[in-house]
């Protein structure tokens, strides 16, 4: 059998040694040694679906970004309307360059001591980078790389959580506030990238062991995986950045229109603003759309999408087997004409030709909680 | 029976009538233990003529697809259809019901230079 094999130097994070610990399998992503699995990917994705899973996503880029003018400044460089953006608000946006392609997706929250950001570890170098060189000189850039971040995610999450941070439950779907666990400061926002409900937690890494401990002591929460984390957002149709998103999409192609906002398209004053309008307005050459992939055999990322003749048409960008609907889904970007759902199209992957069919995303329903939301 | 096991982890079974010799192959306990979750696998139809270190079988698992390459050449005479519906069968019995296909050797010679059981585990031991 064939193994892809990395060398690269990799950084350990504050939780190397419990993972270990704990009997994860540890592989290179991102530059660090991760967890792909603990006990296998399947069991560790259907118990985040039921009860609640703890996440170690420490290799994500937390930024604190403050100063005179940084809203105006953040404005520049992505499309969200971020001085709409009350204290403990959380926003998705994309960083974007000049011809509207992504550079990154990111959350960004009003904090009392400025824009909380975070942003995807493989790019977050590169993203600094980019913020320090188009923002002002007193705008401060705080890479928080003393803060580990945990995502506790599942229907039973909250619950486990709020026995440790009294209060967080009273926070709904994109609201963050700080707390305290064992007496030690965090910052904890409801979201996450599983499409369950659940909280999101920064933490000083010297607490990380102990806090992620007291996490999984709770009866619903055990760790999970980087190998379900991706099964489940690819369930939850959230696209991975470096697979799904690229500098040659936009988000008009990638059909992240909600991170939008309405004043910003109408305003512009953000990069690519007049190509994406026009896009918007005429309808991407290629958009990204959900796939059902006929048969048991998952299609991967780098499939191609063909037409009747054979010739590409499109590609496909992640691809994996759903164990909560037991096929195999994927996510391509497809002629604009063909992103109907329930579209057949054609993929090739290595020369074998499958038959699949557009789907509705996600593929698995939300169940964030959300203010104003019926019951 | 006879076992003989290969650097990529794959077993191979043997009877003993040399003149007529048809091996069992599959991936051993190591091996799926490394691949986690297996959710497909497709084994060559019967009829078709693998080459030894060629491609043979794909085993999908919910991350990624790996080939299992043809230890020993031969013709396939025996394909394991269980595998279509039940393909975590090579998670929970890969060294016995898990299998995935039989071959008609047509050169015997090929199983020389082959671990046996006592060599794989200390191979596997040093990994």
């Amino acid at each position: 059998m064939s193994e892809p094999v990395e060398d690269l130097p990799l950084e350990a994070l504050p939780l190397d040694g419990w993972h270990r610990a704990r009997g994860a399998r540890m592989v290179p992503f991102a530059g660090y040694h991760m967890p792909i699995q603990y006990e296998g990917i399947i069991a560790e994705h259907l118990w985040t679906r039921t009860h609640a899973g703890l996440f170690d996503v420490s290799h994500m880029g937390q930024l604190l970004i403050s100063g005179d003018g940084v809203d105006e400044g953040l404005e520049a460089l992505l499309p969200a309307d971020i001085k709409g953006l009350g204290e403990g608000r959380q926003r998705y946006s994309l960083l974007l360059n000049e011809e509207g392609g992504i550079l990154d997706d990111l959350m960004v929250t009003r904090r009392a001591d400025g824009l909380y950001v975070v942003v995807n570890g493989a790019v977050k170098h590169d993203d600094i980078g980019h913020l320090r060189e188009h923002l002002a000189d007193e705008i401060t850039i705080n890479h928080m790389e003393d803060q580990a971040l945990l995502a506790v995610q599942g229907p039973e999450a909250v619950a486990a959580v709020a026995r440790l941070a009294p209060g967080v439950e009273a926070l709904f779907f994109m609201q963050a506030g700080a707390f305290a666990i064992d007496g030690v400061p965090v910052w904890i926002s409801r979201s996450g990238y599983t499409g369950e409900d659940g909280v999101e937690i920064s933490l000083p890494a010297e607490a990380a062991e102990r806090i992620a401990t007291l996490l999984c002591e709770q009866p619903e929460v055990k760790p999970i995986g980087l190998g379900a984390r991706d099964s489940l957002r690819l369930e939850a149709g959230l696209p991975l950045y470096g697979h799904d998103l690229s500098p040659e999409t936009t988000p008009v192609s990638a059909d992240l229109g909600f991170a939008l906002s309405k004043r910003r398209r109408e305003e512009g004053g953000f990069p690519g603003h007049a190509r994406i309008i026009a896009e918007r307005a005429a309808g991407p050459a290629l958009k990204r759309v959900g796939l059902f992939v006929e048969g048991r055999q998952p299609v991967r990322e780098g499939g191609l999408v063909v037409n009747v003749e054979g010739e590409p048409v499109g590609h496909v960008t992640s691809g994996g087997f759903s164990p909560s609907l037991q096929a195999p889904i994927a996510m391509a970007y497809i002629p604009t004409a063909a992103a109907i759902v329930g579209q057949e199209v054609l993929l090739e992957q290595r020369g074998k030709r499958i038959v699949a069919t557009v789907a509705a995303m996600p593929f698995v329903t939300h169940r964030y909680h959300r203010q104003g939301a019926a019951k | 029976m006879t076992y003989y096991f290969t650097r990529d982890h794959e077993w191979i079974s043997v009877n003993a009538t040399i003149e007529d010799a048809v091996a069992t192959v599959g991936i051993t306990d190591y091996a799926q233990a490394q691949l986690g979750d297996i959710v497909f696998v497709e084994v060559p139809p019967v009829g078709t003529i693998v080459e030894k270190g060629k491609e043979a079988a794909v085993v999908e698992s919910v991350k990624a697809a790996s080939d299992v390459y043809a230890p020993v050449s031969g013709e396939v005479v025996e394909a394991n259809r269980a595998l279509e519906g039940e393909p975590a069968l090579v998670n929970t019995a890969p060294e016995t019901d898990g299998w995935f296909f039989r071959l008609r050797l047509t050169n015997i010679a090929e199983l020389h230079g082959l671990m046996d059981g006592e060599a794989y585990k200390t191979y596997v031991a040093g990994l």
